[in-house]
């Protein structure tokens, strides 16, 4: 058994205190023959600090394309020659949306825009959607909708929002070579003023954009360091037209010391497989993942791509005991 | 034949699949098909929706659903994903 993952199970697992940044780093680095130990303990963490249940969210888009930003992986942005064109989401289409998510047994329902942040149109279109879905659907509402104000934070949490999306995407130290439009310290700031309103915080971002593995280290230590109640976990999966186009894909195998680490980073959060999972790990690679740290799944399709049919992960769980968490246990 | 519809287009007039026959141009990079080399587009297309109207080539405004896709060309009308 390598050093750090016995340092691990004496510090995450028995006292709950994630690794530090040097400590991530070295479960980055193990060798591939120490993963599935390192998995094998991520999931005893798990299940010590969060329990066997898994949360089930699905997502769509009530704003897609036209973004004014240039995150370099995103092909919905207005700035690259991607295909994606603007499109807007109607009330009704948003409502059968949430339930399509509600009728897999999802506890979450989460309304993404892609914008810098939302103007009073969205907020419109925000304040009539979450009626309208309160109105017709059981299932609690998230948002994701860019950079925040003071008055739109304490808004969304007014009317209902309880969970708020801001993906810090990578590690501070290499944030300006993927996005230059905006900092990492004004995402920063949205996600201080979300927590401040009572919203729970949820904050990940994507692994593959070309980061090194100390800096997908620094990055799992800064999320712990702002104690999301979730982190959702996406692998780069390279859009045409996007300056991330030609990248490689994640290798499965650093996939998955990446979920045991972050997992050892931040023992007692809601660690979410979200895009990219399908072409980086496959079938087998989510299983491996779900035992491996990872408890709450997005299921169904993503914003611009498709997932895996929920009822494929649905059986997975069903096949691995995990327990799909329930409406009455998030409220 | 008539495509089927996601549940959010009930009430909307169906396209029909003569619509969308003898597609000239690849649904995901617009290129003409007539050039082959769309592997990598169709395998990509597996979890991927269309992007551009295979009968005109005009990027489509297509809206992703958890559980499905619609896609509109401003001249050929909708098609949606299978249920």
């Amino acid at each position: 058994m390598p050093e750090i993952l016995d340092h691990a199970r004496r510090q995450v697992l028995e006292t709950g205190r994630g690794l530090d940044e040097a400590g991530v780093l070295a479960v980055l680095s193990l060798p591939d023959g120490d993963v599935p130990a390192a998995l094998q303990l991520a999931h005893e963490v798990r299940m010590r600090w969060c329990g066997p249940e898994v949360e089930v969210e699905g997502i769509v888009s009530v704003k897609t394309g036209g973004c004014p930003e240039d995150c370099h992986f995103c092909s919905q942005s207005g700035l690259f020659t991607s295909p994606v064109r603007a499109v807007w989401l109607d009330i009704p289409a948003l409502v059968e949306a949430a339930r399509q998510t509600a009728a897999t047994g999802a506890t979450e329902f989460c309304i993404v825009a892609a914008v810098r942040g939302p103007d009073e149109r969205l907020m419109a279109q925000m304040r009539e959607g979450v009626v309208a879905i309160r109105a017709a659907v059981e299932i609690n509402i998230a948002a994701s909708l860019g950079m925040l104000t003071q008055a739109q934070v304490d808004e969304l949490a007014a009317i209902g929002v309880h969970r708020y999306n801001h993906n810090l995407e990578t590690a501070r130290s290499f944030f300006p070579q993927i996005v230059t439009t905006h900092t990492w310290e004004e995402r920063w700031e949205t996600l201080r003023m979300v927590r401040a309103a009572g919203m729970q915080v949820c904050c990940g971002g994507i692994l593959g954009l070309g980061e090194t593995l100390a800096q997908r280290a620094e990055f799992a230590t800064q999320l712990a360091t702002l104690e999301p109640h979730e982190v959702p976990l996406n692998f780069l999966n390279p859009r045409p037209g996007t300056p991330l186009g030609g990248r490689s894909i994640v290798d499965a195998r650093d996939a998955l010391r990446a979920i045991a680490a972050f997992r050892l980073a931040l023992p007692k959060t809601i660690l979410r497989y979200a895009g990219g999972r399908e072409i980086t790990l496959g079938d087998l690679g989510t299983r491996d993942g779900l035992l491996g740290g990872v408890n709450a799944v997005i299921v169904g399709n993503y914003l611009t791509t498709l997932g895996r049919p929920a009822v494929e992960d649905l059986a997975l769980l069903d096949e691995l005991r995990m327990p799909v968490k329930a409406l009455s246990a998030t409220l | 034949m008539t495509l089927s519809l996601s549940p959010i287009l009930e009430g909307l007039a169906p396209v029909t699949a003569a619509t969308f026959q003898d597609p000239g141009y690849c649904d995901r990079c617009g290129e003409a098909l007539r050039d082959g080399g769309h592997e990598a587009c169709v395998a990509a297309r597996v979890l991927e929706p269309p992007r551009f109207c295979p009968v005109c080539r005009r990027r489509m405004k297509v809206q992703v659903l958890p559980a499905g896709w619609v896609a509109t060309c401003v001249e050929h009308g909708q098609t949606c994903s299978g249920r």
